[in-house]
């Protein structure tokens, strides 16, 4: 329990203490100092709880559930107060309903509700606390030099450095508070800071169109925070209890808790920015990188994410299941396909995160041994390698200059290092034998089996996509082009310590698949499940990682070894001394650049989006009116 | 044992054979195509004599890492074909070929030439065209055999293609994109130089080439052998009646290659999308509501 | 048993300046009537798989550069065959102000094919020749003596067209 205590509590200190700092130098030493800690701690905490199974705890004090419950009151308070001076009264009033409904619930409900468990530790909980612990920690070093480079180029942007960091580590320690809890009135307070978080983080650039963004990504997520509350009323107030291990108890046994468990998965959308509540993760990018990193690979979506894995065993083929299913699977494929028409980077990783997440989502909504296998190696293996892409997109805008695909032209020989690293987590992406794509096979799978078919068209199709637009930015930065000078000198040795650590970790999280699924994933749903089914044969995943040796082995090996003639390329005739112009009509120099294609006709943006969030809105309309409709009908 | 033994010994036979196969039938494919046009056509054996021929040529390329990538795609080419040929996933077989496929796309970009470039992204575009269909080819055999490994696949008490005629009228059209036949050959193809050179493999030259040339060959036969799966269940001479089927769709590609012209990548996605939908996901709805 | 290089010769056939008589035989002799692909020839239009470059016209100011890349871009072994009087020796277009004069003057040739416009039976009759010579160069290759045959192939000095203009002004 200390080291539980200690988890949380230090970041906050140390949010603390960055937030009092002002001098670069002392901030560069504490957050090296703290990111150490937390993922010490982390991986502490996962050793000391990995051996011992489920672990439940009980916190017997009546002043902390006050204190969480003031704190919601202060949070509140400062939300509000923040929307109503942007004159947005509508956000604000959404804040005040839902705590005025968590007060009210806790004073009224609240004394007569025993709690058996407060905190729960299990496989799935040391896996998030990894993930948060480790992956989050290095976003905070890189962010130390990406912030400073930030800052020098961005001169119109204040330099709030230190409330940065703070809001980072804030961060950190409600992720670690949203993943132990298992009192859902815990869970809620850490749910509503991560919302406020990142509230902050997206409007850190002060300007308009941050402010517009910052607003929209917390109203979607006070939304959320409004269905949460709801159905924590709704559970205390029918099923006694505010628990999630009761809940699933009871929902398994037969109890009726369909309503609360798509509030929840309702709000899980909104968290994980599924249609139509995408647009707000969209919007971050606004946001300095380190930001974006945050959100979509370690922390914010992840939380989402979790909530609808944890009620894994109540979903399945009820309403609430079939909510998240079926807007999980839209959301794959339309973001999919958004992603085609995109140049600028950060979109592009954006919209392959809500396509991610969708999958993930549909996975956990299915609710068996096999699906939910899947959805927790999509979490690990996505908030690796999409931590590593948008730490690589950021450098490399800074010493590019921009952050569009097509401005990565010879990335290769600008920023050799670089380019290898986001090769690496491109590939992760969406190459076998890479994790992501495993869990991709194993979900073709799931999906057959629990019969679906609708979601394995969206799977097939949303895969289809997934492939031509990575590929073609895979194409893109590894091109050659000659005469190009190298650029990534200037990158600071936090940055890269970032990515090359993110890379590292990223062929061993391949590499060890196999172990990672039998000795971490496969003991956590056989306590869930009480069963055991083999998702991808033990032979199959070992080829796998032995593919992942190989092919991370062959470039050390093969290099150097090439002594071969080199030609010049097919200009058909007319090349202009070297690879890089040609000779025009009238013998002029024209320079010579390479485009991928977007296929903005049939991948718009906006058309696939419009449609999916119409797609969405109608399936999320249907499932509630169906389940309230029916709760009247009694 | 003796199972582990066929395995090894067919893992073998597809390294060593498949070559000359692929080969073998590439060059009747021409001799055919010249005969339907009422030429002579070049000697069964041409393509064997070309792929020596580039062997023996000045080795040189655009750069260093053209090769490594061209490497790879005619190693996984090859180890996709072994899980295949050993009886494995059939899903495995599909995501290594893909990887060998992405292979083959970067090292056409890597040169940074227009003409190999624009070949690297039509090469992607029938990527996604035929992706979608050659999964629910996969999972068409899941249902109906309760598994993706292919030895299983083939050894089922009943015949494949009496429960996936749909998906096998889809892979058909699929597999038109996957032989590069007209009218989807649009990424490389001899009659296109007017408008892309030879699009993906402009670039490639001498000894890479061949193994460009090489890796197709084991890619065919494997795509052969899964037309194969439809027609084969437990009974020995089956293995004849898939053979006969392969002959089949051998046929019909070489009829279709020559009354065809090509299209444009967005009728090539548009008809194979469609197709899929028609024909593919009908059937495992089908299938599906029959369990 | 005639070497791989006999059996399948791949041709890049470029224009210099040809006035398409040439270029129309050319294509004559991929057309079922003469087949030139029974001979396993193919007209592959990418000097990185050509092994015979088939040029028709004479070398202008404008085509000279580009004779001279696609010469230099492909591999070895590998021939030139000048189609057709203009690219033998410039034709009735040698005294015009731009025109540099046959094939030879730009890069080195291996057999000229006369005619204007050359027949389709001497484009191959050419071609077969140039086989023969294909086969001699590819026994260098394969005899480790590629730094003789790249001296032998080697592209001659840029030649001086300032002489020629100050004639004509």
């Amino acid at each position: 329990m200390p080291l539980l205590s200690f988890l949380i509590a230090f970041p906050l200190v140390a949010a603390v203490i960055l937030l009092l700092v002002r001098s670069d130098k002392q901030r560069l030493v504490i957050v090296k100092i703290a990111a150490a800690v937390v993922a010490a701690t982390a991986v502490i905490t996962a050793a000391v709880f990995f051996k011992s199974g489920t672990v439940n705890i009980k916190i017997n004090s009546e002043a902390f559930s006050r204190i969480v419950l003031i704190l919601e009151i202060v949070l509140c308070g400062v939300i509000a107060f923040l929307s109503f001076r942007a004159k947005r009264i509508l956000v604000g009033l959404l804040s005040i309903t839902e705590t005025a409904l968590i007060v009210w619930f806790e004073l009224a409900v609240g004394e007569s509700l025993t709690v058996q468990a407060d905190v729960v530790i299990d496989h799935l909980v040391i896996i998030m606390i990894l993930i948060v612990g480790i992956i989050g920690s290095t976003i905070t070093v890189y962010a130390l030099g990406y912030m400073k480079d930030f800052q020098e180029k961005e001169k119109d942007v204040a330099d709030r450095r230190p409330f940065f960091f703070f809001v980072m580590y804030l961060f950190l320690a409600a992720m670690f508070g949203l993943v132990l809890s298992n009192n859902l009135l815990n869970m809620y307070f850490c749910w509503e800071v991560t919302s406020f978080s990142s509230f902050l983080l997206i409007g850190y650039t002060g300007t308009k169109e941050a402010e517009h963004n910052s607003f929209r990504a917390l109203w979607m997520n006070l939304l959320g925070g409004l269905a949460f509350a709801v159905a924590i009323v709704m559970l205390g107030c029918y099923d006694g209890t505010v628990e999630i291990s009761r809940m699933i108890i009871l929902g398994t046994k037969g109890a009726d808790v369909v309503l609360p468990a798509a509030l929840l998965v309702f709000a899980g959308l909104t968290k994980a920015a599924q249609m139509p509540f995408s647009s707000w993760l969209v919007g971050a990018m606004v946001a300095p990188t380190p930001t974006s990193a945050l959100l979509h690979s370690s922390t914010m979506v992840k939380a989402g994410v979790f909530l609808i894995i944890r009620l894994g065993p109540v979903l399945g083929n009820n309403m609430a299941g079939i909510l998240a299913m079926f807007a999980g699977s839209f959301t794959f494929l339309f973001a999919s396909f958004a992603a085609i028409s995109q140049s600028n980077g950060k979109k592009v990783l954006a919209y392959s995160t809500i396509s991610n997440l969708g999958l993930i989502v549909c996975c956990a909504g299915i609710g068996t041994f096999e699906s939910e296998w899947t959805a927790i190696m999509l979490v690990i293996f996505h908030a690796v390698s999409k931590s590593l892409m948008f730490l690589t997109v950021g450098t490399a805008e800074h010493h590019v200059g921009s952050r569009n695909i097509e401005c990565f032209d010879g990335l290769f020989t600008k920023m050799p290092q670089l380019a290898t690293c986001m090769v690496l987590g491109i590939c992760a992406m969406f190459l076998a034998p890479f994790g992501m794509l495993i869990s991709k096979w194993a979900a073709i799978k799931a999906f057959v089996d629990s019969g679906h078919a609708l979601l394995l068209f969206a799977l097939v199709f949303g895969s289809a996509a997934t492939l031509f637009f990575w590929a073609k930015w895979l194409g893109k930065i590894t091109a050659i082009v000659p005469e190009q000078k190298n650029v990534e000198k200037t990158v600071h040795g936090e940055e890269w310590f970032a990515i090359k650590g993110l890379s590292i970790l990223t062929v061993i999280t391949c590499v060890f698949f196999p172990m990672i699924s039998s000795s971490v994933v496969v003991p956590y749903l056989k306590d869930i499940f009480h069963a055991a089914t083999e998702v991808i044969s033990e032979g199959n995943l070992i080829t796998m990682s032995l593919m992942v040796i190989i092919l991370v082995l062959l470039p050390v090996i093969s290099s150097g070894h090439n002594k071969k003639k080199h030609t010049s390329i097919n200009l058909s005739g007319v090349n202009a001394g070297s690879d890089v112009a040609f000779r025009g009509s009238i013998s002029d120099t024209v320079p010579l650049s390479l485009r991928n294609w977007y296929l903005e006709d049939l991948f718009g943006e906006k058309k696939v989006m419009s449609l999916g969030n119409v797609v969405n809105i109608v399936t999320i309309a249907v499932v509630f009116s169906l389940l309230f409709g029916g709760m009247f009908h009694v | 044992m003796s199972k582990t033994l066929t395995a090894v010994l067919a893992g073998i036979a597809y390294v060593i054979f498949a070559p000359l196969l692929g080969g073998l039938l590439t060059g009747l494919d021409r001799k055919i195509t010249a005969h339907v046009q009422r030429r002579k056509g070049p000697p069964v054996l041409q393509p064997f004599y070309d792929v020596f021929k580039l062997l023996g040529k000045e080795n040189a390329s655009i750069n260093s890492a053209q090769d490594f990538y061209v490497g790879i795609f005619l190693l996984f080419t090859i180890l996709s074909g072994i899980f295949f040929f050993t009886g494995g996933d059939i899903l495995m077989v599909m995501l290594t070929a893909t990887l060998a496929g992405v292979c083959l796309v970067v090292a056409a970009y890597s040169s940074n030439s227009p003409f190999s470039q624009m070949g690297a992204e039509r090469e992607l575009m029938q990527d996604m065209s035929y992706e979608p269909m050659l999964l629910v080819t996969a999972i068409g055999f899941y249902l109906v055999t309760g598994s993706f490994r292919v030895e299983k696949i083939i050894s089922g008490p009943r015949v494949n293609i009496a429960f996936l005629p749909g998906i096998f009228i889809g892979l058909c059209f699929a597999l038109i994109i996957k032989f590069r036949k007209s009218p989807f050959d649009i990424s490389m193809s001899h009659e296109a130089h007017q408008e892309i050179v030879q699009g993906v493999v402009t670039e490639f030259s001498g000894p890479m080439l061949a193994m460009v040339q090489l890796a197709h060959w084991y890619e065919n036969v494997v795509l052969f052998g899964i037309v194969a799966l439809f027609f084969v269940w437990d009974a020995p001479w089956s293995f004849l009646l898939g053979l006969a089927c392969c002959a089949g769709v051998f046929i019909l590609g070489i009829v279709i290659d020559n009354s065809c012209a090509r299209v444009k990548w967005q009728h090539m996605l548009r008809s194979s999308w469609i197709m899929t939908l028609a024909a593919g996901c009908v059937n495992l709805l089908v299938l599906m509501a029959m369990r | 048993m005639k070497s791989f290089e006999k059996k399948s010769p791949w041709i890049l056939h470029y224009d210099a300046t040809s006035c398409n008589g040439c270029d129309i035989e050319v294509l004559a002799s991929l057309t079922p009537r003469y087949d030139i692909e029974r001979f396993g020839m193919v007209n592959t239009g990418n000097p990185k798989h050509a092994d015979v470059f088939l040029i028709t016209g004479s070398v202008n100011a404008q085509s000279l550069p580009v004779v001279r890349r696609l010469y230099s871009q492909m591999l070895e072994p590998k021939v030139v065959v000048a189609v057709g009087i203009c690219a033998n020796s410039g034709g009735v277009f040698r005294d015009c102000y731009n025109v540099l004069g046959g094939v030879d003057k730009a890069i080195p040739v291996d057999v000229y094919v006369p005619g204007c416009a050359a027949r389709p039976e001497s484009i191959i009759d050419g071609v077969e020749r140039a086989l023969d010579i294909l086969e001699k160069k590819a026994k260098m290759l394969h005899d480790g003596r590629l730094q003789e045959l790249q001296e032998m192939d080697k592209l001659p000095p840029m030649p001086d067209f300032s002489a020629k203009k100050e004639a004509v002004v």
